[in-house]
């Protein structure tokens, strides 16, 4: 399984599915991350985590702990 | 009846500014009740019937943050008259996410889509009639920075409120999702009162939203048909309920923009705000560029130097303001009233009141200038990136990457430092910060300092970079500490944040979040110092001497009261040689310091003197320099004691060994702070028992860090020999160590938003 937290700077995916429950999936879903949706990796913070996305028009930034629990494409 | 208009909306939508753009300066700001989450609402300016109360910036209503929980509470259950719901033009895709959730409560929505003109300047369309149809609400486009639009959107949720009507609801859900909540609408029709929220809960009922399953408590025939009916559609679509309802909504958007939005950019294309940060969160550059903007905020708020604003202007209020002039204007208007110097009255009014007055407000123009400087960088959206840049190293420690700001502040003055812990949006790591932020040496921490190395240490620097250790090592093994307890584990939040795009700072907004912190602090904080300030001038003060009570000073004066055998008496009873008895051993404070000096001993310094001191350093950390300086009987009348007690170097260093004076120190250094940031902690703890759970806990480190400190430096250098205290301090490492690396409190999710929303009942 191809997660989030593989995809190297620079390039785009596409959400195939979101695993976990409860709160943290919940939150990331509420920021626009849902099945389908095209995220470019921007970039990684200096001291390496966490990562910056753009997603729908907008940068957000999400724990590579976090991003492991998105399957993409 | 007044009218009452909610304004909901992302994050970084402009929503404080519009807010300031429609009430003026007619604010009321406050705190949702029992929550740390602030509360504003005014009057729109130009109406004397229609209140806006400003809701938290949230992404969504979810029942899982405290912002989100609030805002759900007011939405539905003080059942305001409209919504104002803005929208940021240039994101509008995240911000109508919400927007479709507000629509489901069926009250009257008006959307005003904010940053029209930076969605011009893009080249991108929003036509806004079309959304208008899609949405089945008004929709109109406005800047509230330029006040471009604001009043037509101000009539417009005016007219809407008194019409009470709504268009018709968006069809946001596909087949199978619509039918099942068409059946759970009908089966809980009866339980719900007012019809128009009969979408919003059948749509929770779906997602099993556990607030509204707790206040509805279904009967189990009824819960189990609908729940048959949320699996099969589970079932069916493959997922969750809740991101099935999640993933819908997105869908509808993704239509509706595709219809109404034009962009002219392709996807991912680098806005000028993402160039900027191409360079400001780069990963060779970020970190550097970090330091330098710390560095100058450091520089200009709180250094020592001639651009330290902060400072300058702090100094010149304590040294000349309420040193000089208010003294001085107070001393002449008690003349004219015939209140002499030396009388009860006229020292509670100087040295009680108008000193404790004086801590208060010393503090305000240093905080101005730092929460200026801080409002700033929030407002351009920096703050987000310190956050991205250092949040691997603070979530280690069970912190933010924003905590940074605080210490650094800290460093300064911890009443400020308490204070910027604000811009925390996390309430654990906020309180986490809160909690343990002033261990760091502030500025007034430094003569104790100096006393001790000085006294004790000949002078030596590795004392003071000690301070700073012992400091930042509290700090960190605080927060490894505490965040294992239930009571933060609890409220655990996911680090999922938006980088807003940079702007540039709105000066409206700039100063009056800066005024309005300032005065918060004068307001809220400003009781506890002034009364605890005035307690302890009449602990200090006053006394009882050969059976006469009154004022120590005074009644030392009068032979008729103390007579040969009183300073015999007091000084055996105080333990000091008779030269040095004076009027302030017999007062009521060096009774309370004697009594209590007990708890002291086993870290060394269980006399009075350093007892009082310590009590002392509780109204300014630099007085117990200057306590000492008056209980070694210094006499100021030539000399003005030394800022780090110079004159009395050498008769400290005759009554402490150097493993209690380091003791003393760390003590002092890292128990409860003064009182103005006690203060400082009621106001941004907003709730007594963390308060005081706060106070507790930093007093109980410094003891337990003294305690052992004491106790194996005293044991190598041969001034106690191995017995009980040696083993309970060995024992105290022990436990300090276990709750280092017990696995502690671990919060299943569901737990963990239950407390959240526990919290906010």
């Amino acid at each position: 399984m191809r997660t989030l937290k593989d995809v190297e700077v620079g390039s785009t995916c596409k959400v195939v599915k979101l695993h976990g429950e409860g709160p943290v999936k919940r939150r990331i879903m509420d920021m626009g991350i849902t099945k389908g949706t095209e995220i470019l990796v921007r970039k990684v913070a200096p001291l390496g985590d966490p990562m910056e996305l753009n997603i729908r028009g907008y940068e957000l930034s999400v724990r590579k702990a976090d991003a492991e629990l998105i399957e993409v494409e | 009846m007044s009218i009452r208009i909610a304004l909901a909306g992302n994050p970084n939508s402009g929503k404080t500014t519009l807010f300031n753009n429609l009430t003026g300066s007619n604010q009321y700001v406050g705190n949702w009740p029992g929550v740390t989450v602030e509360k504003k609402e005014g009057y729109l300016k130009g109406y004397e019937d229609v209140i806006i109360q400003d809701l938290p910036g949230i992404y969504s209503l979810s029942p899982y943050t405290l912002e989100e929980v609030v805002s759900r509470q007011y939405l539905v259950n003080e059942k305001p008259d409209a919504i104002l719901n803005i929208i940021d033009g240039s994101n509008i895709e995240r911000n109508l996410y919400l927007t479709t959730q507000l629509l489901d409560l069926g009250l009257p929505t008006v959307i005003a889509i904010n940053m029209m003109d930076i969605v011009t300047k893009n080249g991108d369309r929003i036509e806004t009639d079309k959304l208008s149809g899609q949405l089945g609400c008004p929709v109109l486009s406005m800047s509230a920075l330029k006040s471009d639009g604001v009043s037509a959107v101000a009539q417009a949720v005016v007219e809407a409120a008194r019409n009470g009507t709504t268009g018709e609801r968006p069809h946001v859900f596909e087949g199978s999702v619509e039918h099942c909540i068409a059946h759970i609408e009908e089966s809980i029709e009866d339980i719900i009162s007012d019809k128009k929220y009969l979408r919003w809960y059948a749509i929770k009922v779906f997602e099993r939203d556990e607030k509204v399953m707790e206040e509805f408590r279904l009967t189990p025939a009824v819960a189990e048909e609908i729940e048959q009916h949320i699996q099969d559609c589970e079932k069916e679509l493959d997922d969750d309920a809740e991101s099935i309802i999640t993933n819908e909504r997105y869908n509808y958007i993704g239509k509706v923009c595709m219809a109404s939005v034009e962009k002219k950019a392709p996807a991912h294309s680098l806005s000028i705000s993402d160039r900027i940060d191409m360079i400001v969160t780069n990963r060779v550059l970020g970190l550097p560029i970090f330091a330098c903007i710390m560095f100058l905020i450091y520089a200009i708020a709180m250094g020592g130097w001639s651009v330290s604003l902060g400072t300058r202007a702090t100094d010149f209020t304590n040294d000349v303001i309420f040193g000089q002039w208010v003294p001085g204007a107070v001393d002449s208007i008690l003349n004219f009233l015939h209140v002499t110097e030396g009388s009860v009255v006229y020292s509670l009014i100087q040295d009680g009141i108008v000193a404790g007055v004086g801590a208060v407000l010393g503090f305000v123009p240093q905080m101005l200038v730092l929460f200026l400087l801080l409002s700033i960088l929030e407002d351009i959206g920096y703050m987000a990136r310190v956050a991205f840049v250092m949040d691997r190293i603070f979530r280690q420690f069970g912190l933010s990457g924003k905590s940074f700001i605080p210490c650094l502040v800290a460093t300064g003055c911890g009443v400020p430092g308490i204070m910027a812990s604000r811009t925390i949006e996390n309430d654990r790591d906020r309180k986490l910060t809160i909690m343990t932020t002033t261990f760091m040496p502030c500025g007034a921490k430094l003569p104790i300092i100096g006393l001790i190395a000085g006294a004790i240490f000949g002078g030596s620097p590795l004392i003071a970079a000690s301070a700073y250790f012992i400091g930042i090592g509290s700090i960190i093994l605080s927060g490894i500490i505490l965040k294992k307890f239930k009571a933060f584990a609890g409220e655990l939040a996911p680090f999922v944040m938006e980088l807003p795009a940079y702007h540039i700072p709105a000066w409206g907004n700039v100063l009056r979040a800066t005024w309005e912190r300032g005065w918060s602090f004068i307001k809220r904080a400003g009781s506890v110092i002034v009364i605890s300030s005035i307690l302890i001038w009449f602990l200090n003060g006053f006394g009882t001497i050969n059976g006469h009570f009154g004022m120590v000073e005074n009644m030392w004066e009068d032979e008729a009261i103390v007579s040969e055998q009183t300073v015999q008496d007091l000084a055996t009873r105080m333990n000091v040689p008779v030269e040095d008895v004076n009027a302030h051993d017999a007062s009521l404070l060096a009774a309370v310091g004697n009594t209590i000096s007990v708890v002291f001993r086993p870290l060394g310094f269980g006399s009075w003197k350093p007892t009082v001191a310590t009590i002392t350093g509780l109204v300014a950390k630099e007085e117990v320099v200057g306590t000492m300086g008056v209980l070694y009987n210094y006499d100021d009348s030539e000399e003005e004691l030394g800022e780090n007690g110079e004159q009395i170097w050498d008769r400290v260093a005759a009554d402490y060994s150097a493993s209690a004076g380091f003791a003393f120190m760390v003590f002092n250094l890292l128990c409860a702070p003064c009182f103005a940031a006690i203060g400082a902690i009621k106001r941004e703890m907003n709730n007594r028992k963390w308060t005081w759970a706060s106070i507790l806990y930093m007093t109980l480190w410094a003891y337990a860090l003294a305690f052992i400190i004491y106790q194996f430096s005293a044991l190598a250098h041969g001034e106690v020999s191995f017995g009980i205290t040696t083993g309970i301090a060995a024992g105290l490492i022990a436990v300090i160590v276990f709750l280092l690396v017990r696995k502690g409190f671990v919060p299943d999710n569901k737990k963990a938003s239950l407390t959240s929303v526990e919290a906010a009942k």
